[in-house]
Order: structure tokens, then sequence, then C-alpha cells
């Protein structure tokens, strides 16, 4: 923690480009210069921390945080796993949010005009903190996949979006996680701006049949990786000098 | 061939979409009862020390229109220069300062609006203080990656021309992409702070 340096250089070709003219609204909205490169400075090594005690007790439970007459439509499914750094060392405290849509493809949103029923059941946004060993985990309904305005079919494969925060600001990531099996991963305008094959096998949560719940839900396994820091063992300079 | 490097790869970014806000700011897209308030609304209390001050703006995207579908996240230290982190290892900053904020883009104008206090002086890793400044992190459909960007004072010139970030951008007329013009909203001073993706008034972006 504050025994350590900055972050590794973010690897900006496993990440998509800016410039993804596939996915249509990229198009006028990345930046064209190059970015500035920076070394951490303290700006970027702090971040906020979020303390357990804003977290409810149904916060991490999509099927029970929003319901008003009764569960929501939908295959139930536990999502669980860790945050972790690049170092592979556990990264406890990070705040993780996540939404969805709901089983028919469908968000809670008055901007959404696509046709799938609205579930009155599923809100569709969850939280959680880590634990000690970088932990998390949440139970909700699979979310279905759904078309989107860029080619005139095109289809999102079904997806979780998460958001995390780390220790810094330096870590703050947003991606999506994807399940095992799904062809239309392979088909999606976004998946394909990660341009690497490994990257985007990364974001693709493994069906895990030894931690599914008998005869209630599914078990996915989606590991996040947020940067890693320098160690400073051969650094005896004090900040500043 | 030689002994493997064991790091880990960072996950892979992907655009936080049009509805980032069913999970950021939920009762704000009318999803309530989840959680009583959504997180990063409330930057400032009544206790908190430091001169009051309100930052706005748009995001613009390469044709000149306001994104209404982004958020936009700052962080930045508290008057006198301390971060409120369990990083932050120059002393204790204020308990009644978070220096965290989210707010969405407004929907039918597209704009953003923080009210906050103006930061103290943080050094640079040599030691040289860095101008008082704000962090931005951006993020919307169609932006694969969150975009890190500064937000400077108009009012500070002399810290800003000492400043050491500053003085890294090589071509001098865009160091004013990152430089908030002063106002006065109600009393308050009011920095507006437009952020530009694309074109000729490109805002500096970070790659930290
Ligand atoms: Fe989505």
């Amino acid at each position: 923690m504050s025994d350590q340096g900055s972050f590794y250089q973010r690897d900006r070709s496993w990440h998509p480009a800016a410039f993804t003219p596939q996915y249509k609204t990229s198009v006028l909205r990345s930046p064209q210069y190059p970015l500035l490169s920076l070394d951490n400075t303290i700006s970027e090594m702090t971040g906020p921390r979020f303390g357990h005690n804003k977290i409810g007790p149904l916060d991490n439970d999509l099927i029970r945080n929003f319901a008003k007459t009764g569960d929501p439509i939908g295959q139930r499914i536990i999502v669980y796993g860790r945050v972790l750094d690049e170092n592979a060392r556990p990264v406890p405290g990070a705040l993780v949010e996540f939404w969805q849509a709901n089983a028919g493809g469908r968000y809670r949103h008055k901007k959404e005009t696509y046709l799938a029923a609205i579930d009155p059941n599923f809100g569709g946004c969850g939280r959680a903190i880590t634990d000690e060993e970088g932990r998390y985990w949440f139970r909700t309904i699979k979310p279905g996949a759904y078309p989107w305005p860029n080619g005139v079919n095109d289809w999102r494969p079904a997806h979780i979006h998460f958001s995390i925060f780390g220790h810094a600001f330096a870590q703050r990531l947003i991606t999506q996680m994807y399940f095992e099996g799904d062809p239309m991963i392979w088909q999606c305008p976004i998946v394909s701006t990660i341009p690497d094959k490994a990257g985007i096998e990364q974001l693709i949560a493994a069906l895990d049949r030894n931690t599914t719940l008998p005869m209630d839900s599914l078990a996915y396994k989606f590991d996040i990786v947020l940067r890693g820091r320098r160690s400073t063992m051969f650094e005896n300079r004090m900040e500043g000098n | 061939m030689v002994q493997k490097l064991t790091t880990l790869r960072e996950s892979p970014s992907q655009t936080a979409g049009p509805y980032i806000h069913i999970g950021a700011t939920p009762n704000w897209v009318e999803i309530t009862g989840v959680w009583e308030e959504d997180l990063g609304l409330m930057i400032v209390g009544p206790d908190t020390k430091g001169e009051r001050v309100i930052i706005k703006g748009r995001v613009f995207d390469g044709s000149g229109t306001p994104l209404k579908d982004a958020l936009i996240e700052i962080w930045q230290a508290d008057t006198d220069g301390l971060y409120n982190s369990p990083e932050e290892r120059r002393g204790k900053a204020d308990p009644n300062f978070v220096g965290w904020g989210r707010q969405p883009t407004d929907g039918v104008t597209g704009e953003y609006r923080f009210e906050t206090i103006k930061p103290g002086l943080v050094p640079y890793k040599d030691g040289r203080p860095m101008a008082p400044h704000i962090t931005f992190w951006i993020v919307a459909r169609g932006i694969n990656i969150g975009l890190h960007t500064r937000m400077y004072f108009s009012d500070e010139e002399a810290a800003n021309a000492q400043c050491p970030v500053l003085a890294r951008i090589e071509h001098k007329h865009r160091v004013q992409t990152l430089i908030a013009t002063r106002s006065e909203e109600n009393g308050l001073p009011t920095y507006t702070f437009d952020i530009h993706l694309q074109g000729e008034k490109e805002t500096v972006f970070f790659d930290i």
C-alpha cells in the first residue's frame, strides 16, 4: 500500500483503441491527438475508498433489491470472482458496481427503445465491496441479448457491465463480462474493439459447476485485474526527493 | 527461453455504454428504492474547510454536439493539498471532505455541475508544487476506455505557469484546453470547464 510506487504503464495495445469505426459512436467521440504520458503523481496514486457501511444487505442481490411483487423472470445465476492487480495480489476494499438488462434484454431506462418487456421486479443494478482476499459476489438473473442501433442488425451478446474502484484513481476501470459458450460474443462490434483474442477471453466468465447451487442457480466466475504497482524495495528516496 | 514474468494483464476496458447511469446513478434514472442515494453527489458538507466553488461544463463530440449520456468523475485534494485516501501518506486530509464526485451530464442540456472547494497545492514527484487542479475521468457510450484529464483554474496564472505537468505539454496553445474560466454565479466563484473529445479544441487527455 503506502510503501508502493507508481502503477505500471497501461498497455494500450491490450485495451481497445479510442477510434474503432465498426462501433460507430466511437468515431466522433475518440480523441485524435496522442495521450500525454505522465508517470503517476500523488493525484493519481490516491483514490476514494468506500466503506462496507455504504453497502446495504440487498445491494448484491439483483433478484431481490428491486422486486415488488415477486422474483424477476429469468435464469437465476451467481456471479463471483476476485479483484486482483497485475501482480496477482488481491485488491481488498474495492467497490465493484454492476448493471445489466433483464432476461429479455431490456434495460430499465427511459431512453431504451427495445420492444422486449420491462420486468416489474428487476431494476438491474447492484454493487459490492471486495473482502480481504479481493472477493466479491452477487446474485442476479442472466441478462438477455439485445439489438442496438449500429449496423441494421447488430446484437449485443448477453453481458453485465462492471465498474471498479481499486485503491487509486489510476486504476479506475469500466468493462463488461460475457458468458462462456455464447457464439454472439464473436459477432459483436463492441467486443471486437478489443484487439487481441486473449483479451476478449479475459472478459468471458467461466461456468462453474462446483459453485452452482443445486436446484437453484448456475454460477459464473469472473476475475477482474486492475493495474499493478511498482515495488519500491530498491528505492530509498523519500517522496519529493 | 527465459524465465516467465508472472504478472497478469489488466482486464481490457469496454465502453460504459448508454446506460451507465443504471449502475452509477440509479436514482437519477428513476430506479429508486435499491439504495437511498447515488454515490458522489455530495462532495462538500457544512464543515468542509476551504473556498466553495462551482465547477460546470459540457463534453463535446467531434461535431460540436454536447454529450447527454456521459458520466464525469472528479478527484481532488482538500484545501491543504491532501487527499482523503488511505494512500495519502503526507498527512491527514480534512475528514469532512471526500474529494471524489460523480455527476451525469444533463439529459437535455448536456451540462455537468459539481459543488466543491478549491484544492490546495499538491507536490509533483520531484517536490515542486503542481498548480491547483482537479482530476477528471470521463466515460460514455462510444468512449472505449475512460479518459483522464485535469482541470486547472484561470485565476491561478502564476501557479499554472510553474506547474510541472502543464509544462510537459509540447504544443503550448493546448494548455488552454485544461484551464477552466472563472465567472460568478449567485455570489460563488464558478469555473466553466468544457471538454472537447475531438477537433480543433481537443482537450489534452493523459495516459497516467
Ligand atoms: Fe449493455
